[in-house]
């Protein structure tokens, strides 16, 4: 059961009070009207599936009541960072591969 | 019958406080400190019941919870607990416990003679390849193997037991209170941090308690008593015996189950049987220990064939010896250990069977300075016996362990001890994902990597020793604790031969013709087996798991699965290593359902929501019906009717004068901020930019992909602050979603919501002479039809109250609805029962509700669509604003293909031809009842009732293309037989004009 740091309340709290919404970053288009099916079908269905890095929403539900992001590791159910709506994260896929090439190359050297 | 096997001295037992049992009916006689299991080796019970595939007899193989045989079925009646193994089982007086297998009983067991006759025909897969075909016969041999192959039976009466559940947070959780344990968390408790330390047994010690080492030069035991006071003594540590850690999850949240009083009697007399206390750790220590690994060999599952490190625990643990003549076999120095314990005890050691061929460590020159014979280089290969052992084929073995050499020789014995290395407990690190991996030079497998702030100590990780456990122990207390310990343990045990890695003992026979060697006792898995699936061209670890049950049911693998392993990696031709191990699942031993469940049962186990008026609901004789947590009158039956009766009476009543319905569930969200309107416009399909104060609209809500969500009526307070109705299933789910888009996509919007459904009670009240009973109590709001318009918001004054009245309708008539603070809705519905008395008015549920509104076509959202229906595949495009300037949620999907197509689902009316005909809800709809089967499905009925006003049945349904085809028959097959015929026609039954509710 997940452990998890509201960006709002500052508290770690348990997975119980929270649901998870889907992935972050999903915006809407400003003119759906001007887009084509193939677009808007996009923006409606298509979602990354990564084993690994994923940036997604949870909903403080029984908690603030705010929508904020996690970065989280789906294969290891490890939570990188959350932070709120709006900002961007700082743990990504490539900082995490950079950091991890960076340890390989100090470990060689 | 006397305690034959106990030894007058020694043992953690209290000859002072005999007791009795009994086992398959059998009186017994055991003392205080015992097992069951220990108790029942005392008295010389060799079978304890009988294999699950074989029908073999089995004996008791371990010491605790890695036993795979002796499963029980303790206590009776309500009380009853099927099970537990009784190696885990606290004696006390009066115990009663039977076999869970062997029918009609483990010493004569009627499917003996499936194992006998057909062992042969039983070959893995078994089940699968013989009763999947016929299917027809599946239900015929089941029940038959199911009742033969037991495995325990629950009571079906009421638990008598209560049970708890605690949330528990600690800095350092220490799982096994062994040496490792025990050190850790003296290191952690010493250092001031929160520490709870828990372990299965009565009492804390795990090794050192049968052990006859020393530590620091103080006797085992004694250490062991002394780090537990000291413990105790810590107000910062909490110690629990009795207290399985079962489960280990994300983010270092751990689940364990603390047994309070089943070691006192069947039922707890006082306070909760069981606990489970969910604990986040910071740091986590796992000292889980490790398990011996029994040796394969020919009917090497006969009773009297034991674990080695269990038959020392039970000599000195227990003061009992399970047998006379014992044979050791060993690949390692720990079989020695055993053989001096045996020896010490007063009874034979025939000889310690030794695989490898120059054993010569500590252990190794004591046995043979106390003259025991040591045949190394040899192996057992086979055991003889019937319903015990009786005998030992000892024979020759190359050095590598595969093969036969020599001639062999039959030992005689009543009892093997078996030491075939230790297997690491990695139950608890594979709970969180993850993966065990081999370590060549412990011969196991030790847990792998993982992100919990996990620390491994001692035989968990392969530091079988015990000064290598204890200073483990106490390095991975102070790591977790943070601080540093320069602490050294010392018990002399250096000097430690060598292992060797041995998961088969070869025989002269090919494995396929042995006598069977058994990996999985529970679950009956043979090395001939497991050959077999490999050949049969199962590569991954994981299927042949399934494929054979290796690793299955309660046992989990605890004593099998690393000789599997490694004979499915021989049998491929690859490294255990390579192979790799299945991983193992919570719960690592049984847990009780009423442990599980704690107080969350019955009337605990959901919250149940009651409006204002429910006590006169219940007063006045309502059925209810759970909407979500909600209980809704469901209908007011009087004596004599049926339920068709009352309803047929209640709709009646609205038709003809009056009705009243407790509509206080419906989603209530109060939305204020100077752009409400603007939130409203895009959220719905409809336009509010012009909705005055005082005026109410109908409002679709979807979600993006076009697709209807929830609906309800919003009125307009004010300019900036509306009250928006939902479903009073979807009310948290459509606040959710609304506070979704304000905070994601439209934080500029000065909107604020507000749940209000629990702050308002409402009365619904519905009919011709509604008006008229409104008017008696409210003057201060002009109620004239031309005044106070359909659709219209007052606020005003009810019987004294201030009020929120609406004049909305889900029935089709004349309808008005009073809001008032919820304290006082009880009052208010008491003054309208009273002030319609006069017109009959009537109380009325759900179920006349759902009638009405489908009377008039109105949909249920969630009933009649189901995620899959635009508002034009509902017939609801008048709902939808086609001039808009922000594009509303869901409105470009409409023009998606799929979204547009002809041939859509629609929901239309369905009229049965046979007038008194109610279609059953959910019937699926076909266009030709004679196609032959599979046919095509055009759809399904959504809502279908009686309307007694119409004097036929009604539904509503989707199907294909419906709105091109009015008045066209459809057809719905049912389970029975029958084929129902409907027409197609419009949803709308009665008064399609709308005159009555604009009157
Ligand atoms: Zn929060």
């Amino acid at each position: 059961m997940h452990h998890i740091y509201c960006p709002y309340c500052e508290e770690t709290r348990e997975e119980e009070e929270y649901s998870y919404t889907g992935e972050a970053h999903i915006e809407r288009p400003k003119d759906p009207a001007s887009i084509t099916d193939e677009a808007w079908g996009d923006y409606l269905f298509f979602r990354s599936n990564p084993r690994g890095i994923h940036h997604e929403m949870w909903f403080h539900a029984a908690g603030c009541r705010r929508y904020f992001n996690a970065t989280r590791d789906t294969h290891s159910y490890q939570i990188h960072e959350t932070y709120k709506m709006g900002e961007l994260p700082t743990i990504t896929a490539k900082t995490i591969a950079a950091d991890t090439l960076a340890a390989q190359q100090g470990d060689a050297s | 019958m006397s305690q034959v096997n106990r030894l007058a001295t020694g043992g953690r037992i209290d000859r002072a406080k005999p007791m009795s049992f009994t086992f398959n009916g059998k009186t017994y006689q055991g003392f205080d400190g015992d097992t069951l299991a220990s108790a029942m080796l005392a008295n010389g019970v060799g079978i304890v019941g009988r294999s699950f595939k074989y029908s073999r007899a089995r004996g008791i193989l371990g010491h605790g919870a890695e036993e795979p045989n002796a499963l029980m079925q303790l206590h009776k009646g309500n009380a009853t607990v099927p099970n537990p193994r009784a190696t885990q089982v606290e004696l006390f007086d009066g115990l009663t416990a039977t076999s869970t297998n062997g029918w009609p009983n483990a010493e004569f067991d009627i499917m003996q003679w499936v194992g006998i006759i057909g062992g042969k025909l039983m070959p893995p897969g078994f089940y699968y390849k013989t009763f999947m075909a016929p299917q027809k016969m599946w239900m015929t041999y089941e029940k038959f193997i199911r009742k033969a192959a037991g495995f325990g039976k629950l009571s079906l009466e009421p638990d008598p037991d209560t049970y708890d559940k605690l949330n528990v947070h600690c800095d350092v959780m220490v799982v096994g209170a062994g040496p490792a344990g025990l050190a850790a968390a003296l290191e952690a408790g010493r250092s001031g941090k929160r520490v709870i330390i828990v372990d299965e047994q009565n009492e804390f010690g795990g090794t050192l308690l049968g052990s006859k080492q020393t530590v620091d030069g103080v006797d085992a035991a004694a250490w062991a008593e002394q780090a537990t006071s000291e413990l105790a003594g810590m107000a910062n540590v909490t110690a629990m015996p009795r207290t399985t850690a079962f489960g280990y999850y994300d983010h270092n949240f751990l689940c364990a189950l603390e047994r309070r009083t089943d070691h006192i009697g069947p039922v707890a007399l006082a306070g909760t049987r069981q606990r489970v206390h969910r604990i986040r750790a910071h740091q986590v220590v796992l000292a889980t220990g490790a398990i011996e690994r029994p040796l394969v060999f020919g009917n090497n599952d006969l009773p009297g064939i034991m674990l080695a490190n269990s038959v020392s625990t039970y000599i000195n643990r227990y003061a009992v010896v399970p047998g006379q003549r014992c044979v050791v076999m060993t690949t390692n120095d720990s079989g020695y250990q055993t053989a001096l314990d045996i020896q010490s005890a007063g009874r034979t050691v025939v000889a310690v069977v030794d695989s490898r061929h120059a054993p010569d460590g500590r252990l190794v020159e004591a046995a043979k300075v106390a003259g025991i014979q040591v045949m190394a280089g040899h192996g057992v290969i086979e055991a003889q016996g019937g319903k015990k052992v009786t005998g030992a084929i000892v024979a020759p073995l190359d050095e590598a362990g595969d093969k036969v050499t020599g001639a062999g020789k039959t030992l005689s014995c009543d009892l093997i001890a078996v030491a075939g290395g230790w297997s690491p407990v990695v139950h608890l690190s594979c709970h969180t994902g993850s993966r065990p991996v081999w370590q060549e030079d412990v011969a196991g497998f030790v847990p792998g990597p993982t992100i919990q702030n996990q620390h491994l100590a001692g035989a968990v990780a392969g530091e079988y020793g015990l000064s290598q456990a204890l200073n483990a122990g106490i390095q991975a207390g102070a790591t977790a604790a943070g601080t540093e310990c320069a602490q050294v343990f010392n018990c002399g045990d250096e000097s430690e031969g060598a292992a060797q890695a041995l998961y088969l003992v070869p025989h002269t026979k090919p494995i396929s013709r042995a006598p069977k060697q058994f990996v999985d006792f529970q679950n009956d898995v043979t090395a001939a087996g497991i050959e077999l699936a490999a050949r049969e061209g199962f590569q991954s670890i994981e299927h042949v798991k399934r494929y054979t049950a290796m690793g299955f049911g309660t046992d989990q693998g605890k004593t099998g699965n690393v000789n599997g392993m490694a004979i499915v990696a021989k049998a491929l031709n690859k490294s255990i290593a390579e192979t790799g191990t299945t991983i193992f699942r919570p719960a690592y031993t049984p847990v009780t359902f009423g442990a599980i469940g704690g107080r969350d049962i019955g009337v605990l186990l959901d919250p149940a929501r009651h409006t204002a008026m429910h006590p006169w609901h219940v007063a006045n004789g309502a059925e209810f019906e759970n909407v979500g947590q909600w209980k809704r009158p469901w209908y007011f039956p009087q004596a004599g009717e049926t339920m068709q009766q009352t309803l047929n009476r209640e709709c009646l009543a609205v038709r003809n004068s009056v009705g009243m319905l407790d509509a206080s569930t419906l989603g209530k969200i109060d939305i204020q901020g100077k752009d409400a309107r603007e939130f409203l416009n895009r959220v719905y399909t409809n336009a509010w930019t012009k909705l005055a104060p005082g005026k109410c609209r109908y409002g679709l809500m979807l979600k993006e992909d076009g697709m209807i969500f929830d609906d309800g009526v919003t009125a307009c307070l004010s300019d900036h602050h509306f009250l928006m109705t939902t479903t009073s299933g979807g009310a948290a789910a459509v606040l959710a979603w609304l506070e979704l888009w304000h905070q994601t996509e439209w934080p500029e919007l000065d909107v604020y919501f507000t749940s209000v459904t629990d702050q308002w009670a409402t009365c619904s009240f519905a009919g011709p002479n509604s008006r008229k009973v409104l008017e008696k109590l409210c003057t201060d709001v002009d109620l004239s039809a031309e005044a106070m318009k359909f659709m219209d918001y007052r606020e005003g004054t009810v019987a004294g109250i201030k009020s929120r009245i609406f004049r909305i309708s889900f029935t089709g008539e004349l309808s008005f609805e009073v809001n008032v603070p919820a304290d006082q809705g009880h009052y208010m519905w008491q003054k309208l029962m009273e002030a319609g008395e006069e017109f009959g008015i009537t109380p009325y549920g759900t179920e006349s509700m759902h009638v009405l509104r489908a009377e008039k076509g109105f949909i249920i959202a969630g009933q009649d669509t189901d995620g899959s229906m635009t508002p034009y595949d509902c017939l609801m495009g008048w709902a939808v604003g086609k001039t808009k300037t922000f594009s509303f949620l869901g409105e470009r999907s409409f023009t998606r293909p799929d979204t547009a197509r002809a041939d859509r689902k629609q929901l239309v009316g369905l009229k049965p031809k046979d007038p008194t005909v109610v279609i059953p809800e959910g019937s699926q709809i076909v266009m030709d009842p004679n196609q032959p089967i599979p046919m095509d499905m055009m759809g399904h009925v959504t809502s279908s009732y009686w309307s007694e006003c119409l004097g036929h049945g009604i539904a509503m349904g989707t199907v294909k293309g419906g709105l091109a085809r009015m008045g066209e028959t459809v057809y719905c097959p049912l389970a029975d037989g029958r084929v129902l015929a409907a027409e197609i026609c419009s949803p709308v039954f009665y008064d399609p004009k709308g005159d009555h509710h604009h009157d």
